[in-house]
């Protein structure tokens, strides 16, 4: 059932411009943002569509990114199909809107390049962003190749337009290392996609003639009853993108889960890492493996909801979980990655030792030998018996 | 006051327009406003009208009827401020602990 040969193009494209070419193919309505590093070309490649009569979407080039989702917040009030695009500082500035989005529960696509935060100012990846925005209430998932960025875009408006989820999707890739690396992608025909894609079907939208109010003041009195429906939400997330992903599955042969996992069912010691690093994690594991050690890995790419049951499982068998996350938590028992797993884990009767090494913040270099490190640690913590709640790796101390 | 969370609109979406009528505003006043008609010009002789003209909350009702005048206040939304009683020429408002 797989779509044929003849109605796939291949290109080499960065994972922007794949980003880009999955937003001129869902279809949009409205596309409003302000450009900032690395996320650029994804706009700059929409904006030439634009320009070149090839997509009939309102693109607004808002004064801030706190005005970007702000726009995309009202277009998406009305019942358009809506996507925009930051990373780090102009992610930060929409901070206030994030939690209106999701809280309005605006099916809203917002692509980040992942970025460090100030200070010292930084252009390069880490996850700082991405996590500063966990609890904000968008479905947050994290792609490790150009290929995926393209697959994640499309079936995030399914996803977010769903009538049991109707809430933000955050697809994340990684600053540079997946923005601008040029890699092959599959893009699907044009109307392929639109049949895949569909056209949003607003439940309740902004409409003249049937007047209704978004947005309104709730206080102590309702509130807490909207938080409540907004949980319940997210938390259906995996359902629903498990019956996306199939269908999508069907179109392309492609799937990639909550979380991808490579040879861990026999693994002692598992990585558990998210975007990127996954590939770096798996040629990691292969080089282990040919000398004897029994270690797998697990690319993490849905943050939020954290699929904290299936998860558990899939490590649960492991004598050590080794976590490499590209964030801190400054002052936090771990750090945002870790917290989940050992929170995940904690009813689990037999766990496995969690490491937390952070690592590559600011865009410093994860190569292979720092994973390496980190699993030559992890066995001798193994055989002490204990370990540090978390350490960094890769800066000099 | 007493719906569940999936007994209510999405997000607090208002799906019946004007529906801020059914708001008994009323509900927050600590202090109520007390009127006393023998010196009020309005029952008077249908004059001054400072009360209706600053109450914030429309919530003064002076009505006329075959030559009489009527004062009255509509307490499920007057919030207590105290504005009529402060602008009464006549003293003829007063506040009162609810």
């Amino acid at each position: 059932m797989t779509v044929s040969k003849d109605k796939i193009t291949v290109e080499g494209l960065t994972g922007d411009a794949a980003i880009a070419h999955a937003l001129k193919q869902a279809n949009l309505d409205v596309l409003a943002a302000y450009p900032i590093t690395p996320q650029t070309i994804i706009v700059e490649d929409y904006q030439r569509f634009a320009a070149d009569g090839e997509v009939n979407a309102a693109v607004i080039p808002v004064e801030s990114e706190h005005s970007a989702m702000s726009a995309c917040v009202g277009a998406s009030a009305v019942g358009a199909r809506v996507a925009t695009a930051s990373a780090s500082a102009g992610l930060a500035l929409m901070w206030e809107i994030l939690y209106v989005a999701a809280s309005m529960r605006m099916p809203i696509v917002f692509t980040v390049a992942n970025r460090a935060l100030s200070g010292p100012i930084n252009i390069h990846n880490d996850h700082s962003d991405g996590m500063g925005m966990r609890d904000s209430g968008f479905i947050q998932l994290y792609c490790q190749s150009s290929q995926e960025a393209y697959d994640t875009t499309l079936m995030a408006f399914l996803l977010a337009e769903h009538h049991d989820v109707l809430l933000p999707v955050m697809v994340g890739i990684d600053g540079f290392i997946v923005s601008h690396n040029v890699e092959r992608v599959e893009m699907l025909a044009d109307d392929v996609v639109e049949k895949f894609v569909g056209v949003r079907d607003p439940v309740q939208n902004l409409n003249p003639n049937k007047p209704l109010t978004m947005g309104p003041l709730a206080l102590t009195d309702y509130y807490f009853e909207f938080k409540e429906q907004q949980s319940r939400a997210i938390m259906g997330v995996p359902k629903v993108y498990k019956e996306i992903e199939a269908e999508f599955e069907k179109l392309t042969g492609r799937k990639y889960g909550m979380f991808e996992t490579y040879k861990t069912e026999d693994a002692e010691i598992i990585i558990l890492a998210m975007s990127s690093m996954g590939g770096t994690a798996k040629v990691v594991v292969d080089a282990l493996r040919e000398k004897g050690e029994k270690v797998g890995s697990i690319r993490l790419k849905m943050f939020r909801p954290f699929p904290a049951e299936d998860l558990a499982k899939a490590v649960g068998n492991a004598k050590a979980v080794m976590i490499f996350e590209k964030a801190m938590s400054f002052g936090g028992a771990t750090h945002p990655l870790a917290l989940e797993v050992r929170t995940a884990l904690y009813e689990a009767k037999e766990r496995p030792m969690v490491l937390d090494f952070v690592v590559g913040l600011g865009g410093r270099d994860v190569p292979p030998t720092t994973f390496v490190e980190g699993y030559e640690k992890t066995k001798e913590y193994l055989k002490a018996g204990k370990a540090p709640k978390y350490e960094t790796l890769g800066v000099r101390k | 006051m007493s719906e569940k969370f999936n007994e209510i609109p999405m997000a607090g979406n208002i799906i019946e327009p004007g529906n801020s009528e059914k708001y008994k505003t009323g509900g927050w006043r600590a202090e109520k406003p007390i009127h006393n008609p023998e010196a009020c010009l309005w029952v008077k002789n249908g004059t001054c009208g400072r009360c209706w003209i600053f109450c914030p909350d429309m919530s003064v009702i002076l009505t006329e009827k075959d030559g009489k005048h009527a004062y009255a206040f509509n307490y499920d939304y007057c919030k207590g401020c105290g504005i009529c009683a402060n602008e009464c020429p006549t003293d003829s408002i007063h506040m009162e602990k609810e």
